[in-house]
């Protein structure tokens, strides 16, 4: 019998994803175990491993096709003994479900084209968006459109709980709100006259634009900035990477994230999510590092922060930069935690406010540390300075927590000998 | 005995028990349901179907009645009381049959005793049987019912003061009746022995009959029963009940003359079946009569788990039989599994006029702080009802007026019960008004009014 080849789902959220490249071609022998394709997601790159032995008999959705629905067959393997032509015989054909093919012409045309607003929403149910045939079918009830479309809720990203994953009015309530994507039809525009081109935006792209925008509107942000000397600090480091053993080097980072950590530690309050009904209050500091890759950025989470060392964190830390610079993380290394660490120190950037990273209540921006002059006692003085500017969401963080919690990690990190304790 | 050991027990035959045995049996699972009496349990033997036999009769008694409307001449009518009871008889008999083959069907053992809990053991729990024999099982689910409540001051004696059980199985017709307790059970025994000839007084302690029904539900039944001769009492305190040869007198606050008739009803409401189940020495929580669970049907105690009514109202076997079906998947761990969702449960009532209804009264959603569209159509606008010559009635539909969602649906009239449904599964599939609006309803029939009342609540019903 031939095998069928599924769009695998590399998260339990993921419905679609990018069909990025095939590492086999048709005819080609494949063992099990074997890379066959890699999957692009939101977030990561993912490698698809076969996990029959075979030969690929026919390739159905070709490399570079957004949109694929999980659970679509991608491809088929002939089992051994087959040929491809037997395959073929059996009378197995392209799935009839259409595999999408999205071009950023047409998806430019189309987007150019309002979709039609029902100024009285009890005449007319906006109609299931089965007009583009580029575009797999949403599965949703029509009480969960009309919610979905009330609150300018996307249906695409919501996994259904329904029967056969039919999207359902809880589905939608429990989502979380991303906003229809803008027309870009100023930009096709742009695109005929020759002056500016268009890049399809990947996964990931969409997913940052609608994760920041929906934080930049709904949770109120406020910052705060200090200064810290960190001559100490550097010295402290020194003095450890001295000592450490072979492999092991503490960054300047490692050290910012173990002083966040303890002060989320000392200033439990400042350790939450707002959850509209609820606030969540986190028993550990779950700390998410913003990691810049190829085309965007994503933020691997060192988990329980305040409970590993300075080598144990500087060992975590390589890891999940290294693999998320390669597109390696799996889904539930970089879902998650309570609070975010941006540092754009190395650009030379002095000081930066950032833009909080949903749902975590608040994001720490840490700038360059560089040799400022200081007064100390009515002295001038020179010293190490580096500033950082924590964002935190009003909602569920007030300003005398934010400045409390500055102040402890400040302690942190102008005295390293306490983070260490 | 050779099977001692299951995977599943369901202790109590009745549609939760025995639904979730078969459900169990579907999924591979070894089940095993222990019955003190009747397969089929209170609804079969004793409750839903009996009456529906019972209500029948008075039914096409009360038709006769009316044939010469139809152009149809009827000599002279006789009921013979034992008849019609033994015909309700039959009807449960050949039900519970049917329950008992079904099981057998699907492999469940069954075993007629009581069960009692015993101690976990290795992952199995032990439960004791009245016949001294001992089984052991996986999981075990309560399924044991309730029985009627009591009355702090009013013991029912079986003679004069009957429970549902003695109701329905009359020798004599009374002369007069007091039932207490407007709910389904009363309100149904109100009708069938007002048909039958007996001088009916129905009393409720709140201040309308049928109190979990919508408002302008409670007023049309309350109307048509009196219009009928029932005599109704809202608001009434019972304060004692005394019974002799005569019958049964009962003295209400605030009247000085107490009530007199020749029997009482007592449907004040039910029980769970709690008692020597062994209970006690788990964690199971019994609160005012019930067990407690979660939305899954698991108690306090590891394993155990509890369905239907002795969990708490409503107390309905369609309500019963499903939380069976969950609980069991999600022991399996089947996907998509969802726990009943809030007025999800229609309720029927199957009195003249039937009673229907699923999801919110107009109270309930206007105090949840919904705006609202509300529809109405009577039955005196529908074709179908008058040429059955049973015009009388209405479908009440309330929509949320910003999503569409139908957040309840009111009915009282002809065959509402079986109409039911259609807006059960309207719910379920989360349609709107817009795509109850579009679809078709056949003509002739009684659903047009269901139609109707939906595009009353958008000021667009064509046929009133």
């Amino acid at each position: 019998m031939a095998i069928e080849i599924k769009m695998p789902a590399l998260s339990p959220t993921m419905t679609t994803g990018t069909l990025a490249k095939w590492l086999v071609g048709e005819g080609d022998r494949v063992n099990s175990g074997d890379v066959i394709a890699e999957i692009e997601t939101d977030k990561a790159t993912m490698e698809v491993e076969s996990v029959d032995d075979g030969v690929m008999a026919k390739i159905f959705v070709d490399a570079g096709t957004e949109n694929v629905a999980v659970g679509a067959v991608i491809a088929v393997l002939a089992e051994d003994g087959e040929t491809a032509s037997d395959v073929a015989k059996a009378g197995l054909q392209e799935p009839s479900s259409p595999v999408p093919v999205t071009s950023v012409a047409a998806e430019a045309k189309e987007r150019a084209e309002p979709a039609p607003v029902t100024a009285a929403p009890v005449k007319a149910v906006p109609a299931p968006k089965t007009k583009s045939s580029d575009k797999p079918r949403i599965f949703a009830s029509p009480l969960a459109r009309r919610i979905a479309a009330d609150r300018n809720i996307a249906l695409e990203g919501i996994t259904g709980s329904g029967p056969y994953g039919r999207i359902l009015r809880r589905d939608v309530e429990s989502a979380a709100t991303a906003p229809i994507a803008q027309t870009t039809a100023a930009l096709a525009g742009a695109t005929q006259q020759g002056d500016s081109y268009l890049v399809a935006n990947s996964q990931m792209r969409k997913a940052i634009a609608s994760r920041l925008q929906d934080s930049k509107q709904q949770a109120p942000h406020f910052y705060l900035t200090v200064d810290c000397v960190i001559d100490n600090l550097l010295e402290a480091r020194k003095s450890l990477n001295a000592k450490a053993a072979e492999g092991i080097k503490i960054s300047v980072n490692d050290m910012i994230i173990r002083a966040a950590a303890m002060a989320l530690i000392a200033v439990p309050e400042a350790n939450a999510s707002w959850e509209g009904e609820n606030t969540r209050l986190f028993r550990h500091a779950d700390i998410a590092m913003a990691v810049a890759i190829d085309g965007g950025l994503i933020t691997p989470i060192v988990w329980a922060a305040e409970q590993k060392g300075l080598a144990a964190l500087s060992q975590v830390t390589t890891d999940l930069a290294a693999r998320a610079r390669d597109g390696k993380l799996a889904a539930n290394e970089y879902t998650g935690g309570s609070f975010t660490i941006s540092n754009l120190g190395m650009f030379g950037v002095r000081e930066f406010a950032a833009v909080i990273n949903p749902p975590h209540g608040g994001i720490l921006a840490v700038g360059a540390g560089e040799q400022r002059p200081i007064v100390i006692d009515g002295n001038l003085a020179v010293a190490t300075v580096m500033s950082v500017t924590l964002s935190a969401d009003h909602r569920a963080v007030d300003g005398a927590v934010g400045a409390r919690w500055l102040q402890a990690f400040k302690g942190f990190v102008e005295n390293p000998v306490t983070m260490l304790l | 005995m050779t099977d001692t050991q299951f995977d599943i027990a369901v202790i109590g035959g009745g549609p939760g028990g025995y639904v979730a045995a078969i459900r169990a049996a579907q999924l591979g699972l070894k089940p095993v349901v222990i019955e003190r009496e009747n397969l089929g349990g209170i609804c079969l033997n004793w409750g839903c179907i009996p009456t529906k036999a019972l209500l029948r009769a008075a039914e096409l008694r009360h038709s006769i009645d009316e044939m010469a409307d139809f152009g149809i001449t009827v000599g002279e009518v006789k009921v013979d009381l034992a008849a019609v009871v033994k015909r309700s008889r039959k009807v449960a008999g050949r039900l519970s049959m049917g329950v008992k083959h079904l099981l057998k069907k699907n492999k469940v053992t069954v075993i007629a005793a009581e069960a009692k809990l015993g101690a976990a053991k290795d992952g199995l729990r032990q439960i004791n049987l009245s016949n001294g024999d001992m089984v052991s099982a996986k999981h075990v689910i309560i399924a044991t019912g309730a029985r009627a409540r009591a009355l702090p001051n009013i013991e029912a004696n079986g003679k004069t003061i009957l429970t549902y059980r003695e109701a329905m199985v009359p020798e004599t017709m009374p002369e007069s009746l007091i039932i207490v307790g407007s709910g389904a059970i009363g309100s149904e025994f109100a009708s069938f022995y007002h048909d039958m000839g007996v001088k009916v007084t129905l009393v409720e302690a709140l201040d309308r009959i049928l109190p979990v029904e919508d408002e302008d539900v409670s007023a049309f039944v309350q109307k048509s029963f009196e219009k009928r001769g029932i005599k109704i009492m809202t608001g009434v305190k019972l304060q004692a009940v005394t019974s002799d040869a005569n019958g049964v007198q009962a003295s209400i606050e605030g009247q000085d003359k107490p009530l007199q008739a020749s029997r009482m009803i007592l449907a004040v409401g039910i029980t769970g079946n709690t008692e020597n189940l062994g209970l006690e020495a788990t964690k199971i929580k019994v609160d005012r009569g019930h067990i407690v669970t979660d939305q899954w049907g698991a108690t306090g105690e590891a394993g155990i788990y509890a369905i239907g009514d002795v969990t708490g109202p409503p107390w309905l076997a369609h309500k019963a039989s499903h939380e069976g079906i969950i609980c069991v998947e999600k022991i399996t761990g089947q996907k998509d599994v969802h726990a009943i969702g809030a007025g999800a449960v229609p309720g029927c009532t199957y009195c003249r006029p039937q009673v229907a209804s699923v999801g919110m009264t107009e109270a309930a959603a206007k105090q949840a702080g919904h705006d609202l569209k509300i529809g109405q159509f009577p039955f005196a606008g529908n074709g179908k009802a008058i040429a059955l010559g049973d015009d009388g009635g209405f479908v009440k539909t309330i929509f949320d007026a910003k999503t569409g969602e139908l957040l309840g649906a009111h009915m009282v009239g002809p065959e509402v019960t079986e109409l039911i449904q259609g807006y059960a599964i309207a719910r379920t599939l989360e349609a709107t008004e817009a795509e109850l609006m579009a679809t078709i309803f056949p003509h002739p029939t009684l659903s047009e009014a269901m139609h109707e009342s939906v595009l009353d609540a958008y000021d667009r019903a064509i046929h009133f």
